[in-house]
Parts: C-alpha cells; structure tokens; sequence
C-alpha cells in the first residue's frame, strides 16, 4: 500500500484529530484568555489577600510543568473524587497554564498605558470601574495583543501533550499514520504542515483583532478599508508628486 | 488521601529523574545558545538570498510543537541513538530558533557607532565581531536567554513521549505500577516550582545588575 493510499484511507480519522486539536486550542485559549484578565487585573488590586492570591496562582501555574499539571488534573483528582473528561482535563490544563502567563501580560500592559490617561480619567470623574473599562483597558489590550498572539501559538503547539491523557487529537493520530506506513517523514511530515497552517490561521485571525482593536482607538484603518480591493491612492502623495 | 509512606517511597525515584531533566536542560541549552548564535550570526552577515532558507527553517521549527519535532527525530534516526540523546538535540534545535531572535536582537541593539569604531581601527571581521559587537550583544540578553532556560526546564517533561526516564516519566511509571499518582505527580509539581522560584531570583538580580550599567 503506497503512502498516499494509507493517508486516504487515515484521512477520516487525521480530520478527527484536527478537530480535537482545535476544540482544545479554542476552548484553551477562551479559558485561558478569561483567567489572564480575571488574575491580571487582581494582581495589580490593593487589598493584599486578592493580590497574595492572584500572584500565588501565576506563580504556580508558571513555574509547574504543563504536562505535571494535565497529569495532576487526569490522574490526581479523581482520588479527590473529581472525575474529568479528558477533553475537559485538557482545556482546563492549556487554559490555566498559558491563563497564568497570559495574566502577566495584561498585568504588564495596564501598568504600561500611560499615566496621563489615568489622571484624565479621574479628572472626568469616572469612577474606578469605568476608568478601567472605558479608558485604560482598551489602550492596553492593543499593547497586550501581539504578546497574547505568541501565547496562543505556544497554546496550540501544547496541545500535541494531550495524547498522554488519552485524547486522539492531531498528533495522535498522525503516530497512527506512522505505525501503518512505517514512514516517519511521510506522517510527520503531513504533522508539521498541518500545525504550521493552524498557526498561521491564528496569526491572521489575531491579526485582524489587533486591527480592530486600533480602529477603535482611532489609531488604524477600519477592517472595510483593510479589505477593500482596490488601495486608497494616498492623496497628499499624488499631489506632491505632479 | 495523601500517603507520606507513598511519598517517601517515589522521592528517591523522582530525584533520580531529576538528574536526567536537569542533564537534558543543561545540555539542551548549550546546544541552543551555540546553535542560536551562529544562526543569529549568519542572518546578520549572510546576502538576504542565502539567509532567506535559514529563515524560514528556523519560523518552521518555532512554529510547530515540540512533541511533534520529538516523535519525529525518535523514529526517524537509526536504533542506535538512545531517546535522551534525541530529547537533547531536539531541544537544543527547537529553542535555538527563539535563542537566534534574542542574540538577533542583542546585536543590533549595539550601537552603530561601536561598528564604525571597529572599522576605523581597521579590525577584521572576526575580531569585530569576537572583541566588540558580541561581548556588548551578549550583557545585555543574558536575562532573556536565561528565561529560556527556565522554559526549556518546563518543557523537559515533554520527554515522555519518547520514553525518556526523567521525573514526570518517572512519576507516571510510578502510578502506574501502585496506583498512587497523587504523592509522585504532586512532589514532582512542588520540585518544578521550586526549581523555578529559585531561577526566576537569579533572573531577577541578573537583570537589575545589568540594567544598572550603563551601555
């Protein structure tokens, strides 16, 4: 049997896997973008035991290994009588570890909006909850977007752990490809191109959310100018020239 | 719930894996900061043309997981190479890729004067580089490449997958064979941390000692 008649007959399976693989990368990367701005923003509050806490917690989910933590939720929990899916256990494990970072991220980038706009904000007599919302954190959602974007891509790249805890995701079922084949550049092969078209799907999506993200502000063009087919002739440019 | 008997039991286990995930991030980073200069090096001096593939093999290896790249170097060398010697390379090679961006960074942050300065004295390129640009580069990265350290640290675990004994192997195999995963998986977690806290101080005094200086 040639390669490419193993990879038709393994295609209906190869297309599960990438399924699971982006059932985790979404369901990963929303868990984790959720926990970055919950712990970001606790992590820069004054009451020390929601600061204590929120930095205990990136601490943690930092500084211990992504795949001790999935095998913590797969193997250890269940002695707590907490049992899982395995789906589940993995979007917890990439949610909470890349959230982790993330949350330093979002802490990072409202420290960096500048302090004029703080001072603005109370000038106009907002109060902290609309500061926050109306002012500061849409400033530093720009900032944190393109940091955000190589988490995301580091999310989908760990998915490929997975396997460990019994999902058949993308990986795995490539390893299948190679077991029947007995080609391992043929199968991983296949692997590192189908990861490679995922990841840049993900830039291109963030990269119209960072787009959008400065429309708003007023510092980029709107996405209906992005797409339009034919280019603005720059005006100012046109007649400078003649 | 926990067994301190279970604890004391898989420790010794653990610390001996513990030796094999230390070894593979020691070696793996030797690996990818060499690998990662000489890249960084290139893609400075090489014509755009001949640095383009360099290019694009170092965005494709950042860009695909590093599970993926290990299956894929296991089952493909020949039998005789054990998979902790795989694990080093692969490593080595997979953060190499992010190592040259650093250095890259690193050496264009010297200022241009210091190349002028190099010129006007008329050194040749090998001593530009070896007496100037590099020592002035490498100060000012040194905390960025040791946060590399730590996260290829984190990422030794990945090992698994191509049977390496390294503490989470260990602390699987451990499970396993008593079925009592909570004492080794948790102890395993705690080590992990520890190491980390402890690293990510030194990173810390690292970076305020070279921030200080000028230059």
């Amino acid at each position: 049997m040639s390669n490419f008649d193993a990879l038709r007959e393994a295609l209906p399976r190869i297309i599960d896997g990438i399924i699971v693989t982006v059932q985790l990368t979404l369901g990963g990367a929303l868990l984790a973008l959720a926990v970055a701005i919950a712990f970001g923003l606790a992590a820069r509050l004054h009451n020390p035991f929601v600061r204590g806490g929120a930095r205990a917690f990136i601490e943690v989910f930092r500084g211990t290994s992504l795949l001790v933590q999935a095998f913590w939720l797969f193997f250890v929990l269940p002695a707590f009588g907490i049992r899982l899916e395995p789906i589940v256990v993995g979007i917890l494990a990439l949610g909470l570890n890349y959230g982790a970072y993330g949350a330093e991220v979002v802490r990072g980038s409202i420290n960096a909006v500048p302090k004029v706009q703080w001072e603005a904000a109370i000038a106009l007599n907002f109060s902290p909850a609309q500061r926050m919302r109306r002012v500061i954190f849409p400033q530093a959602w720009v900032l944190m977007i393109p940091a955000l974007t190589n988490l995301m891509i580091h999310l989908l790249k760990g998915t490929a752990i997975v396997t460990a805890i019994t999902l058949q995701d993308l990986t795995f079922q490539i390893n299948r490809l190679r077991e029947s084949t007995g080609d391992t550049f043929f199968a991983f092969g296949i692997a590192l191109v189908i990861y490679f078209v995922l990841a840049y799907i993900l830039t291109l999506v963030m990269q119209v959310v960072e787009a959008r993200a400065k429309f708003k502000l007023g510092r980029g063009p709107s996405m209906r100018e992005i797409f339009k087919l034919k280019p603005d002739v720059d005006e100012a440019v046109t007649v400078g020239r003649r | 719930m926990w067994s301190w008997h279970h604890a004391w039991e898989s420790l010794p286990v653990l610390l001996e894996g513990f030796r094999i995930t230390l070894l593979a991030t020691v070696l793996g980073f030797a690996i990818a900061a060499a690998v990662g200069l000489v890249v960084a090096v290139l893609r400075i001096t090489l014509p755009k043309w001949a640095s383009w593939p360099l290019h694009a093999a170092m965005e494709f290896v950042r860009l695909t997981p590093l599970v993926v790249q290990l299956l894929f170097v296991f089952y493909a060398v020949p039998p005789g190479v054990s998979g902790l010697q795989v694990g080093i390379i692969v490593l080595g090679i997979h953060y190499s890729a992010y190592m040259a961006e650093v250095y890259r960074a690193g050496i264009e942050d010297v200022p241009k004067g210091q190349w002028e300065a190099a010129r006007a004295l008329s050194l040749p390129p090998t001593r530009t580089w070896r007496a100037v640009i590099l020592p002035q580069a490498i100060r000012r990265i040194i905390p960025s490449l040791g946060n590399y350290a730590v996260s290829m640290f984190k990422d030794t675990p990945f090992l698994f997958f191509i049977f390496v004994a390294e503490m989470v192997t260990r602390a699987q195999q451990y499970g396993g064979q008593t079925f009592r995963y909570t004492e080794p998986i948790t102890i395993a977690g705690v080590i992990f941390l520890i190491a980390s806290l402890v690293t990510a101080y030194f990173i810390r005094r690292l970076e305020n000692r070279y921030a200080k200086q000028p230059g």
